[in-house]
């Protein structure tokens, strides 16, 4: 699927882009290519959908937003699909999933929300409950982050 | 951080330019120069607010096999076996949260044997079950953040 030069311009372009007047072209020399070579490379890794975003990951905590809750959702399974579509239209939902349910934990659609406060989340929380008609929800915030780095891939060869 | 810094956050989230000069395109955008749009970005670096700038790939397209965990483990525990599940490339994320399953990670692999593989590790390693939850569907991932005070900044 990938050849060598694509493999070494993604273990490249997942780092961390240099903050200098032309940063392709210093990857690009890195390569051993020309930096339109590495410029059409990245264009088209984005259309066929391998780069999923190129830009910016922050730190949302450091700018803010220090409620993160995984807001969860007990679904009945014929309902799934509109409910998961529904809740994927909210601007403010980051992530949304169908997962299975677990002995303690009897939710099988999954969204996290960030935002400034927690009460902000409880608010929204309810907003989203009435335009989905699911009562049984709950919301699990993360109390501390204990790790958060980017995925590298093919590091193993 | 100032209106210009928010604006500048708000635009390299989503249209990072892929071109020769990016800093000097998003300059123009936010009315000034490529030498104060690199400043800036330095410092906000600086500050911890930017982690990364770069591409971030989508994992299933790459043939990588993603999936999210729930432990439970006592607090006298804890410190233990977050040091373990840290300890692994492939968990990118990894949370304390309210709820009886206190630990919740992200793990990515290169392959499904290699994901239940490190599973079983992890157990094997703390003693505790880990829960697997992959996605059943995807309905929704898109993570450039609202950035407080700026409008329209959801995208």
């Amino acid at each position: 699927m990938f050849n060598d030069l694509d493999k070494a311009i993604i273990k490249e372009i997942q780092g961390d882009l240099p903050l200098v007047a032309q940063p392709y072209r210093e990857i690009a020399s890195r390569l051993g290519i020309s930096e339109q070579e590495l410029l059409e490379k990245i264009k088209e890794f984005q259309k066929q959908g391998y780069i999923r975003r190129f830009g910016a990951a922050l730190r949302h905590r450091e700018m803010g937003l220090k409620a993160n809750p995984m807001i969860i959702w007990q679904v009945p399974e014929e309902r799934i699909e509109e409910v998961g579509n529904k809740l994927a239209s909210f601007a403010r939902v980051t992530h949304c999933y169908h997962r299975a349910m677990l002995p303690k934990l009897q939710y099988n659609v999954f969204s996290m929300i960030h935002a400034e406060t927690k009460e902000e989340c409880f608010k929204l929380a309810k907003e989203m409950a009435e335009v989905i008609n699911i009562e049984d929800y709950n919301l699990l915030f993360s109390e501390k982050e204990l790790k958060k780095t980017s995925m590298k891939y093919f590091m193993e060869d | 951080m100032d209106n210009i810094d928010k604006n500048l956050l708000s635009i390299i989230q989503k249209d990072f330019p892929v071109c020769s000069r990016p800093f000097q395109e998003i300059g123009e955008k936010l009315g000034i120069t490529e030498d104060e749009t690199v400043a800036r970005l330095s410092e906000l670096k600086e500050q911890g607010i930017i982690r990364r700038l770069g591409a971030i790939m989508d994992s299933r397209k790459l043939g990588y096999k993603s999936t999210l965990c729930a432990m439970e483990v006592p607090s006298d525990n804890l410190s233990q076996v977050v040091k373990v599940v840290n300890d692994y490339i492939g968990v990118t994320h990894n949370y304390l949260r309210n709820h009886d399953y206190n630990l919740w990670f992200t793990l990515i692999t290169p392959s499904q044997g290699h994901l239940e593989k490190t599973l079983r590790d992890i157990e094997k390693r703390t003693g505790q079950k880990v829960y697997n939850l992959p996605a059943l569907r995807l309905f929704k991932i898109k993570v450039n953040f609202h950035v407080p005070g700026v409008k329209g900044g959801e995208g």
